[in-house]
């Protein structure tokens, strides 16, 4: 069985999306699979996944209806305004949301683990976090990985 | 063909179409074959890369209006 080591990092709306996606890709290939969430990785792993958004500022790429200078996308409220819109274009779409992606890996078995280090420098309570998730250290992901055909820092 | 199951995935997106696949095919018996229909085109690469991977086989894949039409064969 082949396995996959991913390191999520990231917890913006748009960088929650590709470890979700290939954990449960590999995880429907038949991959053993193992997501360690470290810093803000660790908001994938909270109960209410609701709180994720995106930010056009300092992101020149993310396509914008009008052209938008930095001072505008620094005003209040344009975070929130730019989640929704990306919130709306995903579901347009048909890509699914990051709760039932998150769902799907459960089910099939994604191990997910959080980085006990960064729990404790945020200080987040472990019933913060959906059940099954491992606390551990980064001598355990190395376990994990070091035995991994494809490791992914996201 | 026979089809023992039909698999609607239209609308859906990457990797929807390829989970819920999987999920069809997980309560069916060797031989029997998943009709899925699709409208990500993203799916043409991905049905074979699935099927090469898992040992499941795609019998026969066609694009009717652009809708992709997929006959999967459970291992």
């Amino acid at each position: 069985m082949k396995k996959m080591g991913i390191i999520a990092t990231k917890g913006t709306l748009d960088m929650a999306y590709p470890p979700l996606i290939l954990a449960s890709t590999a995880a429907a290939l038949g991959w053993d699979v193992q997501v360690f969430c470290t810093f803000y990785g660790l908001d994938l792993l909270r109960k209410d996944l609701s709180g994720i958004r995106i930010s056009p500022l300092a992101n020149p790429a993310m396509p914008m209806p009008v052209p938008m200078p930095v001072l505008v996308s620094a005003l209040p409220g344009m975070e929130a305004m730019a989640t929704m819109m990306m919130k709306q274009k995903l579901k347009s779409k048909g890509v699914a949301s990051l709760a039932e992606l998150r769902d799907l890996c459960i089910e099939a078995d994604v191990k997910f683990a959080a980085c006990q280090m960064t729990v404790e420098l945020f200080e987040y309570d472990h019933s913060e976090f959906i059940g099954g998730v491992d606390f551990v250290g980064a001598a355990s992901f190395m376990e994990f990985a070091g035995e991994a055909d494809v490791c992914l820092f996201i | 063909m026979n089809v023992d199951k039909e698999l609607d995935a239209r609308g859906l997106n990457c990797p929807l179409p390829i989970l819920k696949t999987k999920k069809s095919l997980a309560d069916m018996s060797t031989g029997q074959v998943l009709k899925v229909i699709s409208t990500d085109a993203g799916s043409v690469k991905d049905m074979q890369a699935f099927a090469n991977q898992t040992g499941n086989v795609l019998v026969s894949q066609s694009e009717v209006n652009g809708e992709y039409v997929f006959f999967m064969q459970k291992k």
